[in-house]
């Protein structure tokens, strides 16, 4: 059961990484691009600005879990 | 001279793919060593050479758009963490060459456990070796088209090969220079790349044609290394308030 619970988990680290959110946002980002390409002759901006929006929002994460991070370490009751 | 010209178009054609996984295959090999991305390479040509012994002019009928969509979104997964984690660094969020010193340790470990050779850095080899098929199936495209277009299949071929040797000895020229740039330097440089090549394959797979077509590459480059500067100056600029907060 190890076994594949750790073949799971290098193909999850390998794939997905730390922040999960930019896997799935990369894969809504395709499917937006793919609905507007025949239709929208400015749909190769949707992958640069989804780009731009996914790091944005996982660095202000990060950011956030710094700061809880060195609070808690700083909190001396 | 229709034949110059047409071992002129196939070489220039040619070296734009070659270059685009030469950038690769250089920026994986400086950060993550070049045992592990020589084999991903080698892989691909394997792979590459079956592919187009076994299909031929047959070749032109293989879903490339597919490819471009599957392999660009891996990459531009991959990029985007690289670039992640070396905005991260860069902003002082993230110690600095943390996971090489893990993957340092483990390495020794391995190796004082009798491991040998140690074990295959699956990153390095999977990026070079999609890179390489991603490339070398377009260049194969490009001959067969080009070749098949003129009658000429061997010129167009002749072209191909006299790209891969300039492409192969600036290759060589500069993986020593590269070498001697800061580690994180580079990996920031990786993340760059590959979410720039990911997010053109990606978009290019998913029907849309991009302005200036192959050029646009650069533009893209251009884009995602001013994104990731101006992360880097915000996250810096924070960087002051957390301290003084904390000591108010």
């Amino acid at each position: 059961m190890s076994r594949i619970t750790n073949f799971g988990r290098f193909w999850y680290d390998f794939v997905i990484g730390d922040d999960w959110t930019i896997a799935l946002g990369v894969v809504a980002s395709i499917a937006l691009t793919s609905l507007l390409a025949h239709h929208f002759h400015l749909a190769w901006l949707v992958v640069p600005v989804a780009i731009t929006a996914l790091l944005a929002l996982s660095l202000g994460r990060a950011q956030r879990a710094a700061w809880t991070v060195e609070a808690d370490e700083t909190f001396d009751p | 001279m229709h034949t110059v010209l047409l071992v002129l178009a196939t070489f220039a054609a040619s070296a734009v793919e070659m270059v685009e996984a030469l950038t690769i295959v250089l920026a994986v090999g400086v950060t993550r060593g070049w045992r592990d991305v020589a084999t991903g390479v080698s892989a691909a040509v394997v792979c590459l050479v079956a592919v187009v012994a076994a299909l031929g002019p047959a070749l032109t009928h293989l879903p490339i758009n597919t490819l471009r969509l599957v392999i660009g979104g891996l990459l531009l997964v991959f990029g985007l963490q690289w670039l992640r984690k070396a905005i991260l660094r860069a902003g002082g969020l993230k110690a600095l060459h943390d996971e090489d010193a893990i993957y340092q340790r483990e390495l020794a470990e391995l190796r004082a456990a009798g491991g040998g050779r140690g074990p295959l850095d699956w990153y390095g080899f999977t990026v070079a070796f999609k890179g390489v098929f991603l490339e070398g199936l377009e260049v194969a495209f490009i001959v067969v088209t080009f070749g098949a277009a003129q009658g000429h299949l061997g010129v167009a071929a002749l072209g191909a090969a006299a790209a891969l040797v300039v492409v192969l000895a600036v290759g060589f020229a500069v993986h020593r220079p590269l070498s001697r740039v800061p580690e994180n330097t580079l990996k920031f440089g990786v993340g760059v790349m590959l979410t720039s090549f990911g997010m053109f394959w990606t978009a290019e797979g998913a029907g849309v044609t991009w302005p200036g077509s192959d050029a646009f590459i650069v533009v893209l480059i251009a884009f995602v290394l001013t994104i990731s500067f101006g992360f880097v100056t915000a996250l810096r600029r924070e960087m002051p308030l957390l301290v003084s907060g904390q000591a108010a």
